[in-house]
């Protein structure tokens, strides 16, 4: 370590290498895993807030949705905050239905909502089936 | 043959992706040290194109035959198995030849690992580097699997391909053996913790081995670090792997914490929170 890395850990104006090398490997890591290219990640965070969209106003500043990875299990994680439902009453109605309403005036609540995906690319067949 | 030969030997693949972190020099030090303690062991050099298990091994004058005239049935199993002089115990197969004009299949890697494996308690398999047609025909063979990898970025990364892979082939289990660590570094955290990398790769630990100046002088010489008993930190560690894989208990220490006394334990809470020494 030199003298002024020394000096920037010092004055905390920079992680250690090692935690960079962890926080850029989980990032890398939880896209290897799932397969996605960063392109079709954005097309797919776009289609979902265009169909939350529909139902409640999100902030579209705050909102993200992106990869996290844990024990080799890779979740969709979307954090949006939501300023107020939709008025309509045939969407609260549709909403209702299925347990789902929200207050009309409700407070803006972040919701997040942790999707699962499957942990590995499905790059073999099946385990049983020689290649 | 012993009477008492055990009904299912241990069929481990030795693997990383990434090249160059480790494998050949876990596998001839595993198998020497598996040899020492009793166990009948195979090693099988699956990186033909490349190969280098001999060379480790100090046997790269002795092969005459290889898995292939086995497989072609122009020789017996017993003349292409090279058996080590100092550690009887211990035979090494090499796959094939870099001349080979036709590469194996993974149906001749069964073949062969089945026939070896009749004579053996213990076989591992020195997979080559990378993902494709050498790891896949390395792989069809493989009970379970040893991960190796070395606290790098690439390294890590590499490894969690192979471990995707070996999960969707159903080898089980899959266990980690973390490879050139560095406690001062790991202690400043300039370099990925034991912790940091098991959390990654979400593996069971079966091993760690220091970066140890004596492995290089062991390659030299052709004499596994494992062979001499002597007392390096790589000799131990590799000679501990061997003792948990049998499944004797032997605590794994994380290096970078080993607390030695408070003068250590000061000069570790220094370097972590100065990042100095």
């Amino acid at each position: 370590m030199t003298l002024f890395d020394f000096l920037q850990r010092l004055l905390g104006r920079q992680k250690p290498s090692g935690t960079m090398a962890k926080e850029r490997l989980q990032l890398v890591l939880a896209h290897d895993r799932s397969d996605l290219n960063p392109e079709l990640l954005e097309q797919m965070r776009r289609e979902i807030l265009e169909v939350v969209q529909r139902y409640v106003e999100i902030d579209l500043e705050e909102g993200d949705v992106s990869l996290e990875t844990e024990d080799r299990v890779t979740a969709l994680v979307a954090n949006l905050p939501i300023k107020r439902a939709r008025p309509l009453p045939a969407l609260v109605a549709a909403a209702a239905a299925v347990g789902m309403a929200q207050a009309p005036d409700a407070e803006p609540a972040p919701q997040e909502l942790a999707v699962p995906l499957a942990s590995e690319p499905a790059e073999e067949p099946s385990p049983a089936d020689p290649d | 043959m012993d009477a008492v030969t055990s009904a299912s030997p241990r069929i481990i693949l030795i693997c990383s992706g990434k090249g160059g972190v480790g494998k050949t020099t876990l596998t001839a030090n595993l198998g020497i040290a598996l040899a020492r303690l009793g166990e009948r062991t195979v090693v099988l050099d699956a990186d033909f194109g490349l190969r280098n298990l001999d060379l480790l091994l100090g046997l790269e004058n002795r092969i005459v035959y290889t898995a292939q005239e086995v497989l072609a049935e122009t020789c017996r199993l017993e003349q292409a198995l090279v058996k080590h002089k100092q550690e009887p115990n211990l035979a090494l197969l090499p796959a094939g030849n870099p001349r080979m004009l036709e590469w194996l299949t993974p149906e001749d890697m069964q073949r062969i690992v089945a026939m070896v494996a009749e004579r053996a308690d213990y076989v591992l398999i020195d997979c080559p580097a990378g993902i494709e047609d050498g790891f896949k025909n390395a792989a069809a063979a493989a009970r379970e699997a040893i991960v190796i990898t070395t606290p790098e970025v690439s390294a890590v990364r590499d490894a969690d391909r192979v471990i995707g892979l070996l999960n969707t082939r159903g080898v089980a289990p899959v266990q980690l053996v973390l490879n050139r660590v560095r406690p001062k570094m790991m202690a400043s955290q300039e370099m990925l913790g034991v912790d940091d990398v098991t959390d990654i790769l979400a593996l069971p630990l079966v091993g760690l081995v220091v970066e140890d100046e004596q492995v290089i002088v062991s390659t030299n010489r052709g004499e596994p670090l494992t062979l001499n008993g002597n007392g390096s930190p790589a000799a131990k560690a590799y000679q501990n792997i061997a003792r948990r894989l049998r499944g004797e208990d032997v605590p794994l220490e994380d290096p970078s914490k080993a607390r030695r006394g408070l003068r250590a334990r000061l000069m570790n809470k220094i370097r972590k929170t100065t990042g100095l020494f």
